[in-house]
């Protein structure tokens, strides 16, 4: 290929006078300031959430590692009594599902808040406040989960928590504990979600074409947009689970209607496209890691690409082979085998490309690429175990042996592990301003390597044996004892391998030089950092030509430092950073984005409140501190959100002016409701996908229309709250018109058509007498006739807020970003109403 | 076929493309999953045959790689629109436009194969049992 790679748009060729940098750089130091002292902890900016977030989840890493060894001592020796069966259940309870929920997926999030907008050359991601929030609330929901191990109340039905054991056989908190705690964690990992997908499509560099963003953001975009589907599922199931502990509606409970299936069906709709959410993320990090290494470009960047979202996709049709014990069809069961063994298609693409690079290229040996070649290694055996257990009846053997349990962690610990480690000795300069040890990562790596596989490689064989998983012991001479004692040992060696890393990060560096900028000559916008780092992000916002921008545009680092790219200035003293067209990057505005605040903490602990309160039943608290939490969000979404600009555009310098302000589909605020909202919608189809799942088992489910919800009272409410929706509609509509009095009374009329509606349709099944504790059908209609009702609700204060915003002046007909949000919010209540109304009084009437 | 040079314009509906064959192969799965599950439950006793539900199951799978095949044609000829070889990655909106082609084309050979998984699923074990 000879053609010359073309430049749309060159850096000043000369550099404005040292004077006027020195004043641009000041004023860019102060807008981008860390708070000090206690005020530290109201930061929001990436690079401190970033590294609290990615401290934080290894905490927790370490943590339930250490339930790991006490697991390995009490299985070292048959008929130990190390840990009793109680403790035992816990321990490895909280072991996979911290590990799951709180390492896994959040250290994801860590390391993409932290890198991304490094690598898109952006100041920071749109809704650094919204980033801070998730990590407060994932702080709270951690800490509250793992304490209580130490009150011997924690969850013991097992990662993935099956009923009937953990809804009739557990009294105790721990199911409630694990419900709530980590759906109150899953809000905040799809909090961070909206932020990384609308970072990775809106915050990108000027010219950042879609076809030169870097890998990683492909692979966190993909995985982002899986949790916004994935997620729900599971908050549904936890949601109808705990409905059915504490109030006893009876949807897993078989004597009334209920199928403790529907559990494993939503549970693993999460829980298998879950493994990928953590497997895409690491090895984006490799994709990023070997090229750097091999020195030459990734080979293949289209085939990644592919494998990307063509395992999104698929992962999304694997989750019945967690099932395929339970009863199924023989056809449901062939149908996932095929799929499960489809996604080894696209996750086999991206080895061969990393592979190839690795062969195109000339290797530089280093630690990271160290822990990508076990991770390597690691992860195939892994895979190769897993088109074993895809089939169906390979399954059937292996089904909740310890050869699940060996299989799991090699694609965990090679997909996941190895690879976010590889990670961490890659951008640890970047993160902290010093280098890790290579002598000391050698250490680790072997030690890590090698006890890893000496612990799990003979979990096979254990497996293979009959031993099942979950059990505290086991009787002697069956086969078991030299196996279990090897594996343990391994554990404790692998465990060793981290301590080293554990003591090499945490040794004090303070006399050491600083590396070099860009030490690994790397070739993404990431590595452009200062040695040490600025607050800022970056000095200047480059025009992007290349994939490889610091291989392949010449001076770029000397351009971006002088300020010769965009926003070299924060002349205002406000952080700012540029939006961008999804495909092309074409620059759109200038957005604005707010700085450090106690309002997401304060939001959490309040939101955190109604999570925590009410898993010890304490509803009057639980509510308090929920009303306190919509009166946080309000404030939040008052002071710090669609804020008005003092002038309508901005030069951000190499003759460009961007709009300040923008509303409607352009924006990043609403293309964060479209997202949330698909998030809440896919939930919503959980619950109906509920509905029909009991219609496939029972033979009078629904049962005659007569016995369902009022038709009236359901007919009424439903058109109360679709005039609603249509009056919201106008009102945004004679906003834009500038007309004030009709946009008054269409939100007025929308505000009480939702308030009547909702009545009316809970009326549905009151005037029915339908009792929910008494079979599952008054059950699933009530349960959906409530969430119609709560989006009614919270549908009401965001009319309420735009009517107020309106009075106040904060509202206009040019400035209308909450009036277009809200209606995009209504939008959907209107389709989720017009379905839930089709299916209870509709559906029984044709089944 | 069309060897223009002209850059194609940003339009959202060439990245909405490329998750098309994979959603096609997802609405095949679950419709293929649903159509099974609903005819074993409510239709054919345990053990059963699928017969009417199978033949349906044929058709959307048909349909599947018709609507799959569409796509990957148009996907190909954005890939070979004016005179770019892959890796397509220079900034101009013509390379940017073939690599959204060659991606799609993956994705679209991707689903295909995924879609006659499930057939082959389908003819391998095709009963409720």
């Amino acid at each position: 290929m000879t053609r010359d790679r073309p430049r749309d748009v060159e850096p000043l060729r000369e550099p404005p006078p040292k004077e006027v940098r020195e004043a641009q750089a000041t004023r860019l130091l102060e807008a981008w300031k860390t708070p000090t002292g206690w005020r530290y902890w109201s930061a929001v900016n990436n690079t401190e959430v970033g590294l609290w977030y990615t401290g934080t989840s290894f905490l927790f890493f370490l943590f339930a590692g250490a339930l790991a060894l006490l697991m390995r001592v009490q299985l070292a020796q048959p008929g130990n009594d190390f840990l009793s069966p109680e403790l035992y259940n816990q321990a490895f309870t909280v072991h996979g599902s911290v590990m799951m929920f709180l390492f896994a997926i959040p250290i994801f999030e860590a390391i993409a808040v932290t890198l991304m907008p490094q690598m898109l050359g952006a100041r920071d991601l749109p809704f650094p406040r919204l980033a801070a929030f998730g990590f407060w609330c994932f702080v709270i929901g951690g800490i509250f989960l793992c304490g209580s191990i130490f009150f011997d109340a924690a969850p013991r039905g097992g990662w993935f928590m099956y009923p009937p054991l953990t809804s009739s056989y557990q009294p105790g908190i721990g199911a409630d504990i694990w419900l709530l705690g980590f759906s109150f964690i899953e809000v905040a990992a799809i909090a961070s979600a909206v932020e990384l997908i609308v970072g990775a499509l809106k915050c990108r560099p000027p010219g950042m074409r879609i076809n030169l963003m870097p890998l990683y953001v492909w692979y966190t975009l993909v995985a982002a947009v899986m949790i916004v589907f994935a997620f729900p599922p599971l908050i549904a199931g936890s949601m109808l689970l705990e409905i059915e502990r504490a109030f006893d509606w009876p949807f897993f409970d078989a004597a009334r209607g209920g199928d403790p299936l529907l559990w494993q069906h939503l549970f693993w709709l999460f829980g298998h496209p879950e493994v990928y959410i953590i497997f895409l993320p690491s090895i984006a990090l490799v994709a990023m890691i070997v090229p750097t290494f091999a020195r030459v470009p990734i080979v293949g960047y289209g085939w990644i690409v592919l494998a990307a979202i063509g395992t999104g996709f698929l992962s999304f049709g694997l989750w019945v082979h967690h099932m395929y014990t339970t009863g199924l069809p023989g056809i449901s069961l062939a149908l996932f085998s095929a799929a499960s063994t489809a996604v080894a298609i696209p996750t086999g693409v991206q080895f061969f490309c990393f592979v190839a690079t690795l062969f195109a290229g000339r290797v530089v040996r280093s630690v990271p690429m160290l822990w990508v070649l076990g991770a390597f290694a690691i992860f195939v055996l892994g895979g190769l175990t897993g088109v074993m257990v895809a089939l169906v009846p390979f399954d059937f053997q292996a089904h909740d042996s310890f050869f699940v349990v060996a299989h799991l962690h090699y694609v965990l610990i090679g997909g996941a592990l190895f690879p976010i480690i590889a990670g961490i000795y890659y951008y640890y300069p970047l993160l902290t301003d010093r280098s890790l040890s290579a002598r000391a990562g050698g250490v680790a790596f072997w030690l890590a390597f090698i006890g890893f596989n000496v612990a799990f490689l003979p979990m096979h064989m254990t497996g293979l044996r009959g031993m099942p998983r979950r059990v505290f012991t086991y009787e002697a001479d069956l086969g078991f004892d030299t196996l279990n004692l090897v594996s343990t040992i391994g554990a404790f060696v692998l465990a060793a391998g981290i301590a080293v890393i554990c003591i090499d990060a945490l040794r004090p560096k303070g006399r050491e030089p600083y590396p070099q900028r860009n030490p690994w000559s790397a070739n993404t916008l990431e590595w452009v950092q200062e040695m040490p780092g600025k607050p800022w992000g970056i000095r200047s916002i480059p025009e992007v030509d290349s994939r490889y921008p610091l291989w392949d545009q010449p001076n770029i680092l000397r351009d971006i430092d002088e300020g010769r790219f965009y926003l070299p200035d924060a002349e205002e003293g406000r952080r700012e950073t540029i939006v961008t067209t999804i495909i092309d990057a074409a620059p759109l505005q200038c957005q604005r984005l707010p700085g450090p605040s106690f309002v997401p903490l304060v939001g959490a602990l309040t939101l955190g409140g109604f999570f925590i309160f009410g898993t010890y039943h304490r509803w009057s608290l639980a509510v308090a501190s929920l009303v306190v939490a919509i009166g946080v969000f309000c404030h939040w979404l008052w002071t710090a959100t669609a804020e008005h600009p003092e002038k309508e555009r901005k030069n951000i310098g190499l003759g460009l002016s961007l709009p300040l302000y923008m509303a409607g589909w352009r924006s990043v605020s609403w293309w964060a409701v479209l997202i949330t909202m698909l998030a809440v919608a896919t939930a919503f189809v959980c619950l109906v996908f509920g509905y029909f799942f009991f219609w496939t088992i029972h033979d009078d489910f629904p049962p005659d229309p007569s016995q369902g919800p009022h038709d009236g009272w359901i007919a009424a409410g439903t058109a109360l709250l679709l005039a609603a929706w249509a009056s919201t509609v106008l009102a945004r509509r004679g906003n834009r018109a500038g007309r004030a009095f009709p946009v008054y009374v269409a939100l007025a009329a929308a505000v009480a058509g939702a308030a009547l509606g909702a009545i009316a349709l809970l009326a549905g099944p009151w005037a029915a007498g339908l009792d929910p504790t008494a079979h599952v059908y008054p059950a699933i209609v009530w349960l959906l006739v409530i969430w119609c009702a709560l989006h009614a609700a919270v549908g009401i204060v965001m009319l309420g807020f735009c009517i107020v915003a309106r009075a106040a002046g904060r509202l206009t007909a040019e400035r209308d970003i909450d009036l277009q949000n809200v209606t995009l919010y209504w939008h959907f209540v209107a389709l989720t109403v017009a379905i839930t109304a089709l299916v209870v009084t509709g559906f029984p009437r044709v089944a | 076929m069309s060897r223009s040079k002209e850059s194609p314009p940003e339009r959202p509906r060439y990245l909405a493309l490329l998750a098309a064959p994979p959603a096609i192969w997802a609405a095949h799965f679950l419709v293929a999953y649903c159509t099974a599950a609903v005819w074993c439950e409510k239709v054919a006793s345990p053990g059963g045959s699928l017969g009417a539900a199978g033949i349906a199951i044929w058709i959307f799978t048909a349909l599947a790689l018709v609507a799959i095949g569409t796509i990957g044609l148009l996907a190909w000829r954005r890939h070979r629109h004016g005179d770019g070889e892959p890796p397509h990655d220079f900034d101009s909106a013509a390379d940017r436009h073939r690599f959204l082609g060659f991606a799609c084309l993956l994705l679209s050979g991707l689903s295909a194969a995924a879609v006659f998984y499930s057939a082959l699923a389908l003819r391998l074990v095709g009963s409720c049992q």
